[in-house]
């Protein structure tokens, strides 16, 4: 029953992504994989157009997600089960138990898993980097052009901050990397 | 009523006018809900920043769900959040009704050939970002380390085991190494 799986799916999204919208994509990775919602090219697709439509990351994935395997009803669900648990942990957390996140034993737990989730998160961003590189299908076992614009990307994205403080936006880095991928593909 | 609809539409406003996610919205929620509406304290502001950070969830839900209890309990919440993620789901769902056929242009099909390499960078910047951020102690950079060559090895592998399984160890190791060191402190004091 596709409505429970996406329920179920991303209830556990919602309670497991620390650290913003970021957290949450291997998060989503995983469970879309899992249940064959999304392979990893239309991931990518939707983590460019949630970083450049408004609102929280992981509520846009997750209503992508919802609408393409159930529709309006299925957006719905899957975005009502990303904000859950947010929403009642706030809630019990100022009404009952105001002092548990200044336990330092609870504390300790959450710094673990705060340094845990940095690593997950390189690890996805540097799995992904890979496969876009290399095996990208079985004909291109290493595609040049790719690890020319990636690196090429990196350079203007990082090196942008050391001319400017802030450096260039996600958006701006996104529209430079659309056009050259529309160039390189005439 | 009438503060219920203010706290929906100010949040949709909020939700409606930032993007790239949560932290990017709390500059935002800082001078709409302190400096204009005085819904919530400067002092407030930094607790919502810290619970935002210590709890799971979108940092953008835990921010309006706050904010809403703050001003009218349960009720409050409800519509703050759903005034949050209003605007976005309704262009998400927008999107992916056209995002399939879309994709099948040509040039679409190249723009996002591009786009997802840039993609695979924003991801590890949001990772170098999140590390800087850490407490520097030698009990983060070991776990983070574990974390990662973990996570390298099921994506490599392709092994079902979710990153969960990973982040309850963290978890775990953290929290018995605080254990273990505040009862050595215990019993040198005694």
């Amino acid at each position: 029953m596709i409505y429970l799986e996406l329920f179920l799916g991303f209830l556990k999204v919602g309670a497991f992504a620390f650290g913003g919208g970021y957290g949450a994509i291997p998060l989503i990775r995983e469970t879309a994989v899992a249940y064959g919602w999304l392979d990893d090219e239309r991931l990518s697709d939707m983590i460019a157009i949630s970083e450049s439509t408004p609102g929280p990351i992981a509520v846009n994935l997750a209503t992508y997600v919802g609408s393409a395997q159930g529709g309006v009803l299925g957006a719905l669900i899957a975005t009502t089960a990303t904000i859950l648990p947010a929403f009642l942990i706030v809630i019990i957390l100022m009404n009952l138990l105001k002092n548990v996140i200044k336990n330092e034993g609870v504390k300790s737990a959450i710094d673990g898993i705060k340094a845990c989730v940095v690593g997950i998160i390189l690890a996805t961003g540097a799995y992904m980097a890979f496969n876009n590189i290399f095996f990208v299908s079985a004909e291109t076992v290493f595609d040049w052009k790719a690890l020319a614009i990636t690196a090429a990307l990196a350079l203007i994205y990082f090196g942008s901050r050391k001319i400017k403080k802030q450096g260039i936006s996600p958006i701006l880095l996104i529209v430079i990397a659309g056009v050259t991928g529309v160039l390189v593909n005439l | 009523m009438k503060k219920l609809l203010e706290l929906f539409f100010t949040f949709a406003k909020i939700g409606l006018f930032t993007f790239g996610g949560g932290y990017a919205m709390l500059p935002l929620i800082e001078r709409t809900c302190v400096e204009k509406k005085k819904w919530i304290t400067g002092d407030e502001m930094t607790n919502i920043t810290v619970l935002a950070e210590s709890t799971p969830g979108p940092v953008a839900i835990n921010c309006s769900t706050y904010v809403g209890n703050k001003q009218k309990g349960f009720i409050g919440a409800l519509f703050a959040t759903l005034g949050m993620v209003t605007p976005s789901f309704i262009i998400i769902l927008a999107i992916s009704f056209f995002l399939e056929r879309f994709m099948e242009v040509k040039w679409v099909a190249g723009a996002f050939y591009g786009i997802k390499l840039a993609v695979a960078i924003l991801i590890i910047d949001a990772a170098i970002r999140m590390f800087r951020k850490l407490e520097k102690k030698p009990l983060t950079y070991i776990l983070a380390a574990f974390a990662f060559a973990a996570m390298m090895a099921i994506d490599i592998a392709s092994v079902r085991i979710s990153s969960v399984v990973i982040m309850l160890i963290c978890a775990t190791v953290s929290l018995i190494v605080y254990l273990a060191k505040r009862n050595k402190k215990k019993e040198e004091s005694k």
